[in-house]
């Protein structure tokens, strides 16, 4: 805030008050003439008498109350301009106190739950419920509530795991995140090269529209410049993320078009880490209802 | 509207003269504020005092004893605000069934005007909280001080150790009074059988329960102990707008200047008609027992509360003279002008139409409420996506909210113009009073599909088959087949 806005802002809330205060202090009193009686002014036009009908007077103390109230208030609290307050309050500070104290109530239940085995904890009903909704809150805008994935995003119910599925491989992935690359192949297959390649690869999973001399000739391709990370019959390395070509699961798409763009210009998955975000403990509870997902019949 | 003001020749030298001879009058400064004067309620005895002591038992009764009540380890009423649960006699009302709340408020507010268009302010007068807890206040105050006149030859006195002690055991029983209200009122929040043993160990869970417990506790002690009249008088807005809701068929606390003027003191022996005297003696009675301290005889007042006190005492005065009774009686405008009263007219069958139709409203939505429901989420990150199989498939998050206190298990099934499939868990089992989630996947085949969106309805079914199943609509999205 400028220094401008913040002594307007100061002007206008101490000059209502003070207006306040001055208009309770110039309507306090009235006339009325000495003659008239108990129950009128004596102020009378056309026939009209005025009523002396006095406030009472808590009423005038509640007004100074409140003065007193609000002057009290702009010194302890933030409210003129940028006088942060002698207290202190920020509404982030009480965010964060409410953070560092719900942290203090949930850190021991989760320490307690990571310190037990994952199989225990799969089986934990009130444990998966913590995860599910761990799951909901930061993970199902790309996987999906149920975790059945997205294009681009894994499916995690069909137990087949791009970088290993066992409940410390999950944990790995939510503490560090995972950078996938798929380089991109146009420049040294050109496009009859990346056109055979993509029928070889769609071969590998016993797809039926394959035009046989057009995998044939990608085959040797294949060999040469993917069987490093993909292995020599398209099973994938878990080491490098690399997914299993070999199988009908498809992160991007398994058609013709889709596995030739894929060639062609690479791919470049990422899922970001959280351990900053929701720490081991959390995390822990977590992979073990990722893991729980894929074991569901 | 029609009536023309008459024209009137106004000579200018008189009027000035009159404007003159004003401002040759004295004027003097005066306070637009007043100090409150103190009200000394006499104590009165007769019909109307009854009605409202019984009145008063039976509310008070049902105020402190109500939250005692205890079924199966459930308070009778208990609004469970941590647990977002409210349990009123039996039935467990949730956060979304608030809507029932704005309709029993509607239908106190209809029920009020309803009774206030036919009988007056008998609300204000035997049932509002701010009187009845005056009159128990008033009440120990006659005990521990003594009658009107005693109050105010105590309150004239110098301090004295008579005086500390009278007014220090009227205080102390009216914080004791208050403290009962404070911890009851929260006994509605807070398990009472709890808090009470908790209340006194200083061992209460919540700070708020402090908190509350003090704030009701003071604010019954000042509105019941010092405030009284004044709440009436300058705080609640319904002294105020009762006013429209008056007709001349309304019955109000009346006095009947036709019988009682003109009054004056007389002998008893006197025959006042014969000296041309009404009935009203003048004792000053029916002021001395008001309390709210107007006039009766002044007419109809918006400070007056329709508590009657007035008309018993007048009763036991004509009584004791002699006379009929009512001098002072409820009664309508219309009577007191010697017409009859109606009681159907366009306001009471307005507000009765409108009270029956908003208790029609409720009693139905209370039975129909269900005990089970289902919302569904669709995912919002994907419009759908292509299963291994090739099927099209769409996430949808079931939120199921079992508002009974037994655990029960429901059946998840899909339906739709397509033949809709859930892949994975169709069951699920929720706790007592909980809410559970279960996510799941439609799919369908992606050849049979004709539009890019299709209606689809999710059923629950118990079960139990307790409570019926219950439905809910969605969309299911997917590629138009080429």
């Amino acid at each position: 805030m400028s220094t401008f806005w913040s002594v307007w802002i100061s002007v206008i809330v101490l000059g209502s008050i003070l207006g306040c205060a001055w208009l309770i202090l110039a309507t306090r009193k009235g006339e009325r003439f000495k003659d008239s009686t108990e129950e009128t002014t004596g102020h009378s036009f056309d026939g009209i008498e005025e009523y002396d009908n006095p406030m009472p007077m808590w009423w005038l103390k509640l007004f100074w109350l409140t003065i007193i109230f609000g002057i009290i208030y702009l010194i302890i609290y933030p409210g003129l301009g940028t006088f942060k307050g002698v207290a202190g309050w920020t509404s982030h500070g009480q965010w964060s106190d409410e953070i560092v104290a719900a942290d203090q109530k949930y850190a021991p239940l989760y320490a307690e739950l990571a310190a037990q085995d994952p199989e225990q904890l799969m089986n934990d009903e009130e444990a998966l419920g913590i995860g599910q909704r761990l799951f909901a809150n930061n993970c199902s805008v790309c996987h999906g509530s149920g975790g059945r994935g997205n294009v681009g995003f894994p499916n995690l119910t069909d137990d087949e795991w791009l970088y290993g599925g066992s409940h410390e491989k999950i944990l790995e992935t939510l503490l560090n995140g995972r950078q996938a690359l798929m380089p991109a192949w146009q420049d040294a297959l050109g496009a009859e090269g990346i056109t055979q390649v993509a029928h070889y690869v769609r071969s590998l999973s016993g797809q039926k529209n394959v035009d046989e001399t057009l995998a044939q000739a990608g085959a040797a391709k294949f060999q040469q410049n993917c069987v490093v990370c993909h292995g020599a019959n398209g099973e994938g390395n878990e080491a490098f993320g690399a997914p299993s070509l070999s199988d009908s699961i498809w992160l991007y798409g398994g058609t013709q078009n889709i596995v030739e763009m894929t060639l062609r210009y690479g791919r470049k998955g990422r899922m970001p880490n959280f351990e900053e975000v929701l720490g081991e403990d959390r995390l822990y509870v977590l992979a073990a209802y990722v893991k729980s997902l894929s074991q569901q019949k | 509207m029609s009536d023309r003001i008459p024209v009137t020749q106004i000579d200018p030298k008189a009027a000035g003269a009159s404007l003159h001879a004003d401002s040759r009058r004295d004027l003097e400064t005066t306070d637009l504020y007043e100090k409150r004067k103190k009200i000394y309620v006499k104590k009165v005895l007769g019909f109307f005092q009854r009605i409202r002591t019984f009145t008063l038992y039976f509310f008070l009764g049902a105020y402190f004893l109500t939250c005692w009540v205890s079924i199966d380890g459930q308070q009778l009423v208990h609004f469970d605000l941590p647990e977002r649960q409210f349990h009123i006699f039996g039935a467990t009302f949730w956060p979304q069934d608030f809507t029932l709340l704005a309709a029993m408020l509607i239908i106190a507010a209809f029920g009020l005007f309803f009774v206030t268009t036919l009988f007056g302010r008998v609300w204000c007068g035997y049932t509002c909280p701010q009187t009845v807890w005056t009159f128990i206040f008033m009440w120990l105050e006659e005990k521990f001080q003594g009658s009107r006149n005693a109050r105010m030859k105590l309150d004239q006195q110098a301090w004295s150790k008579e005086k500390v002690v009278k007014k220090g055991l009227t205080h102390a029983s009216w914080l004791l009074v208050a403290l009962a209200t404070g911890m009851t009122f929260v006994g509605y929040f807070y398990p009472i059988r709890d808090l009470v043993p908790d209340f006194f160990t200083f061992s209460v869970v919540s700070g708020w329960a402090y908190f509350w417990i003090a704030f009701f506790t003071i604010a019954t002690y000042l509105n019941a102990g010092w405030l009284r009249e004044q709440v009436c008088i300058y705080m609640c807005p319904y002294a105020r707008f009762q006013s429209v809701m008056f007709d001349q068929d309304t019955l109000t606390v009346a006095y009947d200047p036709e019988r009682g003027e003109p009054r004056s003191g007389r002998k008893k022996s006197v025959d006042h008609k014969a000296v041309g005297l009404g009935d009203c003696i003048d004792c000053g009675m029916c002021v001395q027992v008001c309390p709210t301290g107007i006039d009766i005889r002044d007419g109809l007042q918006y400070e007056c509360i329709g508590c009657a006190k007035c008309i018993d005492a007048c009763d036991n005065i004509m009584d004791r003279m002699g006379y009929d009774p009512g001098l002072i009686r409820y009664a309508t405008e219309r009577e007191l002008n010697g017409k009859p009263s109606r009681l159907l007219r366009a306001r009471t069958i307005g507000y009765g139409v409108a009270l029956t139709a908003m208790i029609a409203f409720f009693a139905y939505f209370i039975l129909n409420r269900s005990d089970l429901v289902l919302d569904v989420l669709r995912d919002r990150g994907a419009l759908y996506n292509t299963a291994p199989s090739g099927f099209i498939e769409n996430s949808y998050l079931l939120q199921i909210s079992n508002k009974t206190d037994v655990e029960r298990t429901f059946q998840v099934e899909v339906t739709g113009a397509l033949d809709f499939q859930i892949s994975g868990k169709t069951t699920i089992t929720v706790a007592p009073a909980a809410v559970a989630s279960l996510p799941v996947a439609v799919e369908v085949d992606p050849e049979t599909i004709q539009q890019s969106n299709y209606e689809l309805e999710f059923t629950l079914v118990p079960d139990d088959m307790t409570s019926q199943a219950v439905h809910t609509q969605s969309t299911f999205l997917g590629p138009i087949a080429r």
